[in-house]
């Protein structure tokens, strides 16, 4: 048992530590910190400097463009990511799709697409969910038809993050309806040009059309856009979900979520009093600190595993669960903080339209709208419920 | 001991009941918050026809209510629906002119009541938090005049309101429980500045600045620098109203889901057959009932002593406040994500749960004031 970091690690974050200091622009580091909404161009922005460095894509091999980077420096480069409150990159293409197309992908797939989404000229999405296909993800009715060299696609994707700004989209579709619902899918890339589909922004809680419907109305797609094989989808998306549970504990996002609550607390008073030096208040702080400093070694435990190669297999799940718990308290948190200013919709300031001053202090703007926006955390990716039948059956055996 | 409404209020609960859901509905309330005004005046006008107005009042106030159990009537139903017209106005700023006005100001209540005017309560500050005794704004003497400086935040239904009911300090410290005078003041004085925005639950709010607005004594509403304690009790009747409104919107919210729960199929079957869920749907059950008795218990002790008014105010609306997160959070999650968007009613009782714990004190404030009046 050793709780601390090698040599190499520590040479590597302050490597980090120095490359953010010197490149995270200023202006994309006070949006974040103040919970304001990226523009296209924003996310965009922080991809090419990434990329500049050859920092784009952390698990992708060297030969493809990426960093190779282990678990643990993966951990170290989120960490200090999220501690200057610079941008998250965008997981669709990096590590969602990319890691589908190293295992399943043919050649010719990875030199057409993986480059594009290092460059830039590919905005991906996600085409998994349907309207009657959530936690059920396997129900998913959306179908291919096979007519000569090409798929025609018809049916209905949703909840697809950040779609209006994607020209790509991998999906699960249904090739074979006859098949247990299982092993009738198919794992198809589509281009978003393409005549037949319809983009449609769906608005949430906090006020952003933040995800999207996306339609497929006699989509033809090119036989070539398949992954894998034929009816093989459901294991590919299996696959996919494992990768995107990386960093699902968001242990970067709740300490710099505290580094803002502790900032709060120590500046806006009730009754005279400080947040920070009120107990009732200071309590909780305090508690989800001290839950969040245990998280951090729960995730380091499954993360150092899985730097040794053994693959996050049920873990994840718990450490969704807790992590999402932790996040959301701290969200939660600061929104109450905020006291009478969390009341008023900001949306110009919020999405940085307008130069008018906000209501409030520093991060009153944003803390309703984050709470709001952060109770997806435990729906999106697999619900909480779904994770917790999958450590009720992989790890408890019952 | 009757739990029972009595035949009146039965009477107006199911006509406004009816009224709403029939004309109020979630389409139209989210156009009316996407558009710029802050609230329908038509369904206003027909909510004063229906005595909505008029059962916030006492009949020696020209009403036909005014009694706690008649705020409680009348806000459930204001919750179930989501009406974002300023009915709470009339108990806040209205209740202080009815309590404390002379005779010529009190007759605005009698506008208020025919729904032809509206008076917002300006008691918030950018320092005060929930505080009502932290008062900044200045009332100073000068000849005849008195003249008010500061600005008022949080103002709700500011945007709309043809008068404000101010709170200003004419002697003492920021936080000092003496010296606070409450005046009316038409918000078309010269030196009034409105700036109107809507909250995150769709109600129209301001922040207002007062900049040497110049009153005659006949504006002060009440004894001069002693406006507090009727400001407190005026709260006290605020919180009843948003307590029941909440209730309202647990209910809907609750019932919703339920409705969901029956519906929505994965796995080849009701998400409702899962245990896991069903559970949890009984504990929210549990959750508001007990919040119903919170709400009864502050509406029937509202006309008690002002300790006694106090303990029960904050015990409602600390329970209010955990019981409406329980519910708005558990709502969104047993929905999924189609509980998070902007189409669904959800999400908008969700934002109203929410945004009720940030009005006149939160759960945490509530619960420090109450083990402070136990104390005591």
């Amino acid at each position: 048992m050793d709780l601390n970091y090698t040599k190499e690690e520590q040479a590597f974050r302050t490597e980090v530590r120095q490359w953010l200091k010197e490149t995270l622009p200023r202006e994309l580091r006070e949006k974040v910190r103040l919970g304001k909404r990226l523009a296209k161009a924003d996310m965009e922005l922080w991809h090419s400097l990434l990329n500049a460095r050859g920092w784009l894509a952390p698990n992708w091999p060297q030969a493809y463009g990426g960093c190779e980077w282990n678990a643990v420096q993966r951990h170290i480069f989120e960490e200090e990511a999220c501690l200057v409150h610079a941008p998250r990159s965008l997981p669709f293409g990096l590590s969602m799709l990319a890691p589908v197309l190293l295992a399943f992908g043919s050649e010719d797939q990875r030199q057409r697409f993986l480059p594009r989404i290092l460059n830039g000229q590919h905005w991906w999405c996600q085409g998994y969910s349907e309207p009657g296909a959530g936690s059920d993800l396997a129900a998913v009715k959306t179908r291919a038809v096979r007519e000569g060299d090409h798929y025609v696609v018809n049916g209905q994707k949703t909840w697809t993050t950040l779609g209006q700004h994607a020209n790509w989209i991998f999906c699960l579709v249904r090739t074979d309806p006859d098949a247990k619902k299982q092993e009738g899918i198919s794992f198809l890339l589509i281009d978003m040009q393409t005549p037949g589909v319809t983009v449609r922004p769906i608005v949430l809680i906090d006020g952003e059309p933040e995800v999207n419907e996306v339609f497929f109305e006699n989509v033809r797609v090119p036989a070539e856009n398949l992954v894998g094989e034929e009816n093989k989808g459901w294991t590919y998306a299996k696959y996919l979900l494992t990768h995107e549970r990386t960093n699902i504990a968001g242990v970067g996002f709740s300490n710099a979520l505290l580094t803002t609550l502790k900032h709060v607390a120590g500046r806006v008073k009730s009754g005279g009093q400080l947040l920070a030096e009120n107990p009732h208040f200071a309590a909780r702080m305090a508690q989800a600190e001290i839950d969040l400093m245990a998280m951090a070694t729960t995730n380091l435990r499954v993360v150092s595993a899985a730097a040794k190669g053994q693959a996050p297999g049920a873990e994840s799940s718990m450490l969704k669960v807790k992590g999402t718990v932790i996040r959301q308290e701290l969200t939660s948190l600061l929104r109450r903080a905020m006291g009478p200013d969390a009341l008023p919709f900001q949306p110009d300031f919020l999405d940085g339209g307008s130069n008018a001053a906000a209501l409030g202090p520093d991060h009153a703007a944003a803390a309703a709208p984050t709470y709001f926006n952060m109770r997806k955390l435990s729906i999106f990716g697999g619900s909480n419920e779904v994770q917790r039948t999958i450590i009720t059956k992989a790890i408890l055996g019952l | 001991m009757d739990f029972n409404l009595t035949e009146e209020r039965a009477m107006l609960r199911d006509t406004l009941r009816r009224f709403l859901a029939d004309k109020y509905s979630h389409e139209n309330r989210r156009a009316l918050i996407a558009s710029s005004e802050p609230y329908d005046a038509e369904i206003y006008a027909e909510l004063a026809e229906l005595g909505v107005l008029g059962a916030m009042f006492r009949e020696d106030q020209d009403g036909f209510g005014g009694e706690g159990f008649d705020l409680m009537v009348v806000f459930e139903e204001v919750g179930r629906a989501g009406v974002i017209e300023p009915v709470l106005p009339a108990v806040l700023a209205g209740g202080l002119i009815a309590a404390l006005g002379n005779d010529r100001q009190r007759e605005l209540v009698d506008e208020i009541i025919a729904g032809t005017h509206v008076a917002a309560l300006a008691q918030g500050e950018a320092g005060a938090r929930y505080d009502l005794n932290h008062v900044e704004t200045t009332a100073v003497a000068d000849g005849d005049a008195i003249v008010l400086n500061g600005i008022k935040t949080h103002v709700l239904y500011g945007a709309g309101a043809q008068t404000l009911v101010a709170s200003a300090r004419e002697t003492g410290a920021a936080a000092d429980m003496a010296g606070i005078s409450l005046f009316l003041v038409p918000v078309n004085t010269p030196g009034v500045t409105v700036n109107g925005h809507r909250n995150m639950d769709g109600i129209p709010s301001a922040t207002v600045t007062l900049d040497g607005v110049r009153l005659t004594d006949a504006a002060r509403l009440g004894a001069a620098g002693e406006g507090l304690d009727a400001l407190e009790a005026a709260v006290a009747r605020g919180l009843t109203a948003i307590c029941a409104e909440a209730l309202g919107a647990m209910e809907a919210a609750k019932d919703l889901t339920i409705s969901y729960l029956k519906e929505r199929k994965q796995f080849g079957m009701p998400i409702g057959k899962f245990q896991a869920l069903q559970h949890r749907m009984a504990d929210m059950l549990i959750e508001v009932e007990q919040a119903r008795s919170a709400v009864i218990n502050l509406a029937g002790n509202l006309d008690q002593p002002r300790d006694v008014r106090k303990i029960h105010a904050s015990a409602a609306k600390n329970l209010i406040g955990r019981a409406g997160a329980l519910v708005a959070e558990e709502c969104i999650q047993m929905h999924g994500g189609i509980g998070m968007t902007d189409e669904y009613a959800l999400s908008h009782f969700a934002r109203r749960l929410t945004m009720i714990d940030h009005l006149f004190g939160d759960s945490d404030y509530h619960l420090e004031r109450f083990i402070a009046l136990k104390a005591g």
